[in-house]
């Protein structure tokens, strides 16, 4: 499958000295739906401000589509669609304007734009608001407003900077609905977001950039797999002992009626229920304590760090 | 898809935009210069100017009526991009030009055209509130009509190069206010540089504002203190060397990218 981004030795250095970037290489095949993660001031930005030609790289080479960012700028960004981490828009104009005037950026004749701004205010929800001006819409408006501006001119390559931040959870979830038909139907989307649990959901690949690197670009069942323990919470319906042990588990009672498992890849789950009925121990619920991927993220950034 | 034919659409785009933006606002943008030219026709041109008589040949009214329709033109082409670039800079809408397929020269076209199109619009309004006052003459429609054109175009480019330095909304009024005013006063609108003294009409003589004043006063009364071909050939080279300044800025991002 031909590659939808190609980023090769990418260096970027801000006016003030820091090193934003130090060479980083990374390929986002066509039609995936690809994460980069990063701890705030890793770069994901940056990488993403180059690539859409907000901010000019120091080196390196970024093509989308298979067209230079910097070379064959005019295809490039026709391939391409963005969704920046702030609200960047007028917030003087109606909403319906500001989607039919990105449309005419990418050279779409105003019929033509017309329909396809109806068509995404519409699956965004937001056709009753097309004649109210930005600023009157909420958070999770605005949002779902750069969202339908971007994809106005039908991009290929769809970039999101944090397009979740700041909207509630039903809301985020129509989101992620959206976004995931949309990649079905042949978009390549990249994507950054600080909840781990939306890049594990939706994303088939993923990066890691910390300080400026790459640390670790991979599949996420690949990366998921390296994940060596896993814990778990178990909430139980009477009191135990702060002595209380499950054979070879390593366990944590947290409170009088919470009980932490944490669980070796290779450890059976049903074994700690075996183990929990024959001490008399019921339980009420069981959960993860955090986001697998989250677990992983974090040791991962710590390791580099380190 | 053809560039050409991109860049046509996304030009026609800015100017709609650009358009739509001042009628919105038609009580910051066309009604204060209605009330201000009214004003000096009053104060200038009735209560004062009946007591001066004629200047350059005319009554006073006629005289400064060509001055003033061209200030209004100057400072509302100026302003309107200035403070409409730097608007897009500020809520940092101008991003979504720079991640669209638009070329800087039509980025500045477009802007360009909006800054014209407001002036072009300011100059007709005082116009038509001019006749009011006194009976316009036309002498030469062709040179009355390039001048306003040329210079509507020379002041947006200034208006667009001091919206990209621009990192406040101070930095867009400092050039109007203590540049593009004392050099409008002082470019011959009230008066005839030939009442100056001959040093200061030298000096006068490197105020380009002079000749594009004078030039719109002789295609409305045949009347002009300067030389109208050399004011052309200015507007001409400031216009080539102004705007390509600009879209080399444009392509390097100057106060946009980083």
């Amino acid at each position: 499958m031909a590659a939808a981004l190609i980023i090769e030795d990418l260096t970027k250095v801000y006016g003030n000295g820091f090193e934003a970037l130090k060479g980083i290489t990374l390929q986002v095949k066509e039609g995936d739906f690809f994460a980069l993660l990063g701890p705030n001031g890793a770069g994901k930005s940056t990488v993403l401000g180059i690539v859409s030609g907000l901010v000019q790289k120091t080196s390196g080479k970024a093509s989308v589509m298979g067209h230079d960012v910097n070379g064959d700028t005019f295809d490039a960004r026709r391939s391409l669609g963005v969704v920046p981490q702030e609200f960047n828009f007028n917030q003087f104009e109606k909403v319906f304007d500001i989607v039919v005037t990105q449309a005419g950026y990418f050279g779409m004749r105003a019929a033509e734009a017309k329909e396809s701004a109806e068509k995404l205010l519409k699956a965004l929800d937001l056709w009753d608001k097309r004649d109210t001006p930005s600023r009157m819409l909420s958070g999770g408006m605005k949002r779902r407003l750069m969202i339908a501006r971007a994809l106005v001119h039908g991009p290929k390559v769809l970039i999101l900077d944090e397009p979740t931040a700041g909207v509630d959870i039903e809301l985020r979830r129509s989101m992620w609905d959206f976004m995931q038909d949309l990649n079905r139907q042949g978009t390549t989307i990249i994507l950054t977001t600080h909840y781990l649990e939306e890049a594990e959901q939706l994303c088939r690949n993923i990066a890691i950039i910390n300080k400026g690197e790459i640390i670790k670009s991979t599949s996420m069942r690949s990366l998921l797999s390296q994940l060596s323990t896993e814990t778990f919470v178990f909430d139980v319906c009477a009191p135990v002992a702060d002595d209380f042990s499950l054979d070879d588990f390593e366990i944590k009672v947290t409170s009088d009626e919470s009980i932490e498992v944490i669980v070796d890849k290779g450890q059976s789950i049903n074994r700690i229920f075996t183990l929990l009925t024959e001490k008399g121990v019921e339980v009420r619920s069981m959960r993860t304590k955090s986001n697998r991927l989250e677990e992983l993220f974090v040791d991962l950034v710590k390791e580099k760090t380190a | 898809m053809n560039p050409t034919r991109v860049q046509w659409i996304a030009f026609q785009t800015i100017v709609v935009k650009e358009v739509r933006r001042f009628m919105r606002i038609w009580q910051q943008t066309l009604l204060p210069p209605a009330i201000t030219m009214t004003l000096y026709f009053i104060i200038f041109g009735n209560l004062i100017g009946s007591r001066i008589g004629e200047m350059g040949g005319v009554d006073y009214m006629s005289y400064i009526v060509p001055g003033l329709i061209m200030m209004s033109v100057i400072t509302n082409a100026y302003g309107n991009v200035s403070s409409s670039f730097f608007g897009n800079k500020f809520q940092r809408s101008v991003e979504e030009m720079m991640v669209a397929p638009v070329y800087p020269i039509t980025i500045l076209a477009g802007y360009v055209a909006g800054g014209v199109a407001r002036g072009v619009a300011v100059g007709i309004i005082v116009t038509l509130l001019s006749l009011y006052f006194t009976d316009l003459q036309v002498h030469n429609f062709g040179v009355m009509a390039a001048v306003v054109f040329l210079s509507a175009i020379l002041f947006s480019i200034g208006g667009f190069i001091n919206a990209v330095f621009a990192t406040k909304f101070d930095d867009i009024a400092i050039v109007p206010t203590f540049i593009i005013t004392p050099l409008t006063y002082l470019g011959g609108v009230f008066y005839s540089i030939s009442l100056l003294p001959d040093f200061w009409q030298g000096v006068s003589q490197l105020n380009p504002i002079l000749y594009m004043v004078n030039t719109f006063r002789y295609g409305v009364l045949g009347v002009s203190d300067i030389h109208i071909g050399f004011a052309f050939a200015m507007l001409f080279v400031f216009i080539f060397i102004l705007g390509g300044y600009s879209i080399w800025l444009l392509r390097r991002g100057t106060g946009m990218r980083q």
